[in-house]
C-alpha cells in the first residue's frame, strides 16, 4: 500500500517534472529560438534618415536678394517715402507647385550714387557706361532711374527646360564634307574654341566639367533630300523634315565612344556643290536667317553655305576657309539654349548690355547658377524620397552601411544648400546642392540595392516547414497534452485519495 | 515714385516671365495629346537558348530591324541575345539567321550590335539594365541611359508560364520583379512612356502585376494559352518564327518614319485566326487614349527639333582670352588609365562583417539534442507521455 502509494507519488513527481521539462522546451524554442532565426533570415538595412526624407517632400526655397537701387543726381523723384538712404524688405511668394514654393525677400537699398558711379553714368553711350562690374541698365525717359543689380539677381528663375545639371559634358564639334571632290573645307576649330567656347565654358567650369573635341567626317550626308526653290534657285529643306535628319548622321559621329559624359554635338554641314546654296525654312516658308537648327539635349545643326557661285575655270576641289566668328555666333548660341540660358523679353525702355565674347553675363549666369540650385534640390528631394518609398514597398532590397552614409550626406548637403539659400550665397548654395546630387545618386543607384530575386511566400513556407515542423510538433503536443491534464485535474480535484 | 518704378520694372519683368508662361499654357494644351518625349529607347531581350530556339532569336532580330530602319540609332538600342545561332555548329548557313521561310530574309548582318550575348543575358543584368544598378566600368553600350523624357519600348521572347519566364533554361523572372524593377524605373523618372511586348506562352500574366503610371502591355497569349510558332524551314529545320511576331513585322513594315498609324491598330494584329492564341493588351495604366499614340512614338525615334532664332555677337577682334596659369600645370600632368581595378579601395577596406550563420549541420544537432533530452527524461516507453 505504502509502495503503491511510493510508487503513485514517484510517478507523480516524474510526471510533474517532464511537464516542467516540456514547458521549458517551449519557452526556450520560443523565446530564444524564434527571435535568432528571425534576425538571421531579415534582409540587412541600415538606418536611413526617413524623417528627414519626409521632410525634403515639403521644399519650401527661400532666397534672399539685396538689391540697390542707386539714383543717380537728378533722378531723385519727390515723393519718396523716407529720404535717402533707406532700406525696405519686399517680400513675394511664388508657388512652383502645390508643394514647393520660393519666397523671395527683396531688401532694397535706396540710395544716392557715390563718386564713381557718377563718373561711370557720365558716360557717353551705354557700352561705356559699362566700366564697373556690374551691369547698369538705363531707363531712358529724361530721368535716369538706375537700377544697378549685384552679384545675385532678383529675377525669378525660367521654366527649366535647359538640359539636365549633369556632373559632365563632352562638346563635340564636327565637320561634315559629304563632297571632298568639290570643296577642301579648312576650319581654324582650335583657334576658334580657344577664342570663343572656352571663354563661356569657364565661367560655367565650377557648374560642370567640360571637355571639348572636333572632327572632320568626310562623305557624311544629312539623309533628307533638300527640295529645290526655283524662285530663289537655291535648295530648301523644310522644317518638317528637320527632325528626320539627325539620326542617321548620329551613328557616325561617335559620340558613344566618347566618354561616360553626355554628349552636346555641334555639326557644321557643308552642302554638296550640286545642292549648294541650301537654306532652312521655318514653318512659315521664311528663310532662317542663322540657316541652323537644334535639338534639346542632344546639340545643333548649321548649315553652312560656301560663298557664291565658283568660277567655271576653277580647278575642283575649291578651298573653303570657314568664318568661325559667324559659326561659332550661332554655335555659342544655341549652347547657351541648350543650358537653358535664354533671352529676356524686355519691354522697350530697357536696353540689355550684350553678353560680349564671354557668351554669358554675370546676372545670367547667376539666374542659371539659382535655377540649377533649385533644380538639385528638387532631384535630390525627389531622389531620396523614391528610394524612400521603394524601400517600403519592396521588402527584399538591402541597404549597406555605405549607402546609408551617402544617404546621410545627401541630406546634411541639402539641408545646408537651403540654408544657404536663404542667407544669398548662390555659390555655396550651389556647391552643396551639387554634392547633394552626386550622393543621392551614389545612394540610390549603388549595384548592391538590386533586390533579391523575389521569394513569394508560398515558397517560403515550403523551405522553413521541413526544418522546423518535427521540431515543433513534439513540443506543441506535449503542450497540448499538459493542458488536458491540467483541464481534466480541475474537474476532478479528488481523483486520487 | 523710384520705389513704385522699381516695383514696376520687377513686376514688368515677372509679368514678362508670366507671358512666356502663358503662352507656354497654350502650347502645352496642344502639346497634351501628344507624347512629351524626346528620345526613344529601346530593349529587345532573347531568353532561350539551344538550337531549336532558333526563333526567339529570329524573332529579337527582327523586331530589332524594324526599329533601327524607324529610327532608332544603335546607341540607344540594349540588344541582349542568350544564344547564338548565326554561328551555331548545327546552322547549316552559317552567319546568318533567317526570319522568312525559303531563307528569303536574313536578319543578321554586319551591322548588328549585340549587347548582352550568351552567358550574359541573365535577370539580374536585366534587372540592373533596367533599374540602371549598373557596376562602374559598364561600357555605354551596356546601360539604358535613359531619362525622364525617354520612350522605352521593351520587347521580350522565350519561354513562359503563368507569371514567370524562364530565362537561359535555368532561371526565372517573376511577373512581380518585373512589375517592381518597372515601378524602381519610375520612381527615378526613367522613363517617360513605357511599351512592353511580350512573346512568349501565357504571356499576359507578365503584365497582370504591373502598377506603374505610363506603362502599355501587349501579349502574344493569355493565360492558359500557348503561343504557337509560325513555319519551320526544312532547310534549317527549326521553325523560324513566332506567329504573333511574325504578324507584327508584317504590320511594321507598312511603317514609315513619318507615319500617323495609331497604337489600336497594333491591337488588331493578329487576330485567333490567324494567331491560334488570343493576344491581349493592357492600357489602363497609360494615362493618353491609345487612338493617340503613335507606333513611331515607340518603334521609332522622331527628334525634336527647334529653329536657332537667335545668335549672339562677337567680337574677332579681342585679344585671345588668356589661360589661367593653373590650368597649364594641370596640362602638364601625365595622361594615365582610368583606375580598371580600385586597388586602393581593396586595400584599405574594413573586413567585411560577415553575417552570422548557425554552424553548419544546426538544425540535425538540435534534433539530436531534443531527442536526447526526451529519452533522458521519459525513457523510450515513456514516450507514450508525448504521443
Amino acid at each position: 500500500m505504502a509502495a503503491a502509494a511510493g510508487a503513485a507519488a514517484a510517478d507523480e513527481a516524474e510526471k510533474a517534472r517532464g511537464r516542467r521539462a516540456a514547458l521549458s522546451f517551449a519557452a526556450i524554442a520560443v523565446v530564444l529560438g524564434l527571435p535568432l532565426w528571425w534576425r538571421t533570415t531579415e534582409t540587412y538595412r541600415a538606418a536611413l534618415p526617413y524623417a528627414d526624407i519626409a521632410a525634403l517632400g515639403e521644399l519650401s526655397f527661400q532666397l534672399a536678394a539685396p538689391v540697390a537701387v542707386v539714383f543717380a543726381p537728378g533722378s531723385l523723384p519727390g515723393d519718396l517715402p523716407r529720404p535717402l538712404p533707406f532700406r525696405e524688405t519686399q517680400e513675394e511668394e511664388t508657388l512652383l507647385n502645390p508643394r514647393t514654393s520660393i519666397m523671395s525677400r527683396y531688401e532694397m537699398v535706396y540710395r544716392s550714387t557715390t563718386a564713381q558711379e557718377e563718373a561711370a553714368l557720365d558716360a557717353v553711350t551705354v557700352q561705356e557706361a559699362d566700366a564697373t562690374l556690374h551691369p547698369l541698365q538705363d531707363a531712358s525717359l529724361g530721368s535716369l532711374t538706375v537700377y544697378v543689380i549685384p552679384e545675385t539677381s532678383s529675377l525669378l528663375p525660367q521654366c527649366l527646360t535647359g538640359s539636365r545639371c549633369l556632373a559632365g559634358y563632352e562638346i563635340t564639334f564636327s565637320l561634315l564634307n559629304p563632297d571632298p571632290k568639290s570643296h577642301a573645307v579648312h576650319w581654324d576649330i582650335e583657334g576658334a574654341v580657344s577664342h570663343y567656347v572656352q571663354p563661356f565654358l569657364d565661367k560655367l567650369s565650377f557648374m560642370a566639367n567640360f571637355s571639348v573635341d572636333s572632327q572632320i567626317l568626310y562623305y557624311a550626308v544629312l539623309g533628307v533630300t533638300p527640295r529645290f526653290d526655283k524662285e530663289s534657285s537655291s535648295f530648301l529643306l523644310s522644317a518638317h523634315s528637320l527632325p528626320h535628319v539627325i539620326n542617321p548622321v548620329e551613328a557616325r559621329l561617335g559620340s558613344s565612344a566618347a566618354s561616360l559624359y553626355p554628349v552636346l554635338n555641334f555639326l557644321l554641314y557643308v552642302p554638296e556643290r550640286s545642292h549648294s546654296p541650301l537654306y532652312i525654312q521655318d514653318k512659315d516658308g521664311a528663310l532662317v536667317g542663322t540657316n541652323a537648327f537644334h535639338s534639346p539635349r542632344w546639340g545643333g545643326i548649321m548649315v553652312y553655305n560656301v560663298e557664291g557661285p565658283a568660277p567655271p575655270q576653277a580647278s575642283l576641289p575649291l578651298r573653303v576657309d570657314v568664318d568661325m566668328v559667324r559659326v561659332m555666333e550661332v554655335f555659342l548660341a544655341q549652347l547657351r539654349l541648350l543650358f537653358g540660358v535664354s533671352r529676356e523679353v524686355l519691354p522697350p525702355e530697357f536696353l540689355l548690355e550684350s553678353p560680349g565674347n564671354e557668351g554669358l553675363a554675370d546676372w545670367e549666369l547667376d539666374r542659371l547658377l539659382w535655377a540649377r540650385t533649385v533644380e538639385n534640390v528638387a532631384t535630390v528631394s525627389t531622389t531620396l524620397t523614391s528610394l524612400a518609398q521603394l524601400l517600403d514597398k519592396i521588402g527584399n532590397i538591402v541597404i549597406k552601411d555605405d549607402v546609408a552614409s551617402e544617404v546621410y550626406r545627401a541630406v546634411a548637403a541639402v539641408q545646408s544648400a537651403m540654408a544657404e539659400l536663404a542667407t544669398g550665397r548662390l555659390h555655396s548654395a550651389f556647391q552643396a546642392s551639387k554634392e547633394a546630387v552626386t550622393s543621392s545618386e551614389r545612394a540610390f543607384f549603388d549595384p548592391s540595392l538590386l533586390h533579391l530575386l523575389y521569394f513569394p511566400d508560398d515558397q517560403k513556407f515550403a523551405i522553413y516547414i521541413p526544418l522546423f515542423l518535427p521540431m515543433a510538433v513534439p513540443i506543441l503536443l506535449s503542450l497540448a497534452k499538459i493542458f488536458r491534464e491540467a483541464k481534466q485535474r480541475k474537474k476532478e480535484p479528488t481523483k486520487t485519495d | 515714385m523710384a520705389a513704385r518704378r522699381a516695383r514696376a520694372a520687377a513686376a514688368l519683368l515677372l509679368g514678362c516671365c508670366g507671358a512666356a508662361l502663358a503662352s507656354g499654357v497654350q502650347d502645352q494644351a496642344e502639346q497634351f495629346f501628344k507624347s512629351g518625349h524626346t528620345n526613344n529607347w529601346a530593349v529587345l531581350v532573347c531568353t532561350s537558348r539551344f538550337w531549336f530556339n532558333y526563333r526567339h532569336v529570329a524573332n529579337t532580330l527582327s523586331v530589332y530591324r524594324s526599329v533601327k530602319r524607324l529610327g532608332i540609332p544603335d546607341s540607344h538600342i540594349v540588344l541582349m541575345l542568350a544564344d547564338d545561332m548565326a554561328c551555331n555548329p548545327r546552322n547549316p548557313k552559317p552567319a546568318t539567321v533567317f526570319s522568312h521561310k525559303n531563307m528569303e530574309l536574313n536578319v543578321y548582318g554586319d551591322d548588328v550590335e549585340v549587347d548582352y550575348r550568351s552567358y550574359e543575358v541573365t535577370v539580374e543584368n536585366f534587372l540592373r539594365v533596367l533599374t540602371g544598378r549598373i557596376p562602374p566600368g559598364t561600357p555605354r553600350s551596356k546601360r539604358l541611359l535613359s531619362d525622364d523624357r525617354s520612350n522605352i519600348l521593351i520587347y521580350m521572347t522565350g519561354h513562359g508560364g503563368n507569371g514567370f519566364l524562364k530565362f537561359q533554361d535555368s532561371e526565372e523572372i517573376t511577373n512581380v520583379e518585373l512589375a517592381d524593377a518597372f515601378e524602381q524605373m519610375w520612381q527615378k523618372r526613367r522613363y517617360n512612356e513605357l511599351l512592353f511586348i511580350i512573346d512568349t506562352c501565357q504571356g499576359a500574366s507578365m503584365y497582370e502585376r504591373f502598377y506603374s503610371p505610363n506603362i502599355m502591355a501587349l501579349a502574344s497569349s493569355q493565360v492558359g494559352e500557348d503561343s504557337l510558332s509560325h513555319q519551320p524551314d526544312l532547310g534549317i529545320g527549326v521553325h523560324l518564327m513566332d506567329r504573333y511576331t511574325f504578324y507584327v513585322l508584317e504590320f511594321l513594315e507598312e511603317i514609315h518614319p513619318a507615319s500617323q498609324t495609331n497604337m489600336n491598330d497594333l491591337f488588331q494584329v493578329c487576330p485567333k485566326s490567324l494567331c491560334v492564341s488570343t493576344p491581349g493588351h493592357r492600357t489602363d495604366l497609360f494615362q493618353r487614349d491609345p487612338q493617340n499614340v503613335l507606333i513611331t512614338d515607340f518603334f521609332g525615334s522622331v527628334r525634336k527639333v527647334e529653329i536657332t532664332a537667335e545668335t549672339i555677337s562677337l567680337d574677332p577682334n579681342l585679344a585671345a582670352f588668356e589661360s589661367k596659369p593653373p590650368k597649364d600645370e594641370l596640362a602638364a600632368e601625365p595622361l594615365k588609365y582610368a583606375e580598371q581595378l580600385p586597388v586602393a579601395q581593396i586595400i584599405h577596406q574594413k573586413p567585411k562583417q560577415k553575417d552570422w550563420h548557425p554552424p553548419g549541420g544546426f538544425i540535425l544537432g538540435l534534433w539530436a539534442l531534443i531527442i536526447m533530452v526526451f529519452f533522458k527524461t521519459y525513457g523510450i516507453k515513456h514516450m507514450k507521455h508525448i504521443f
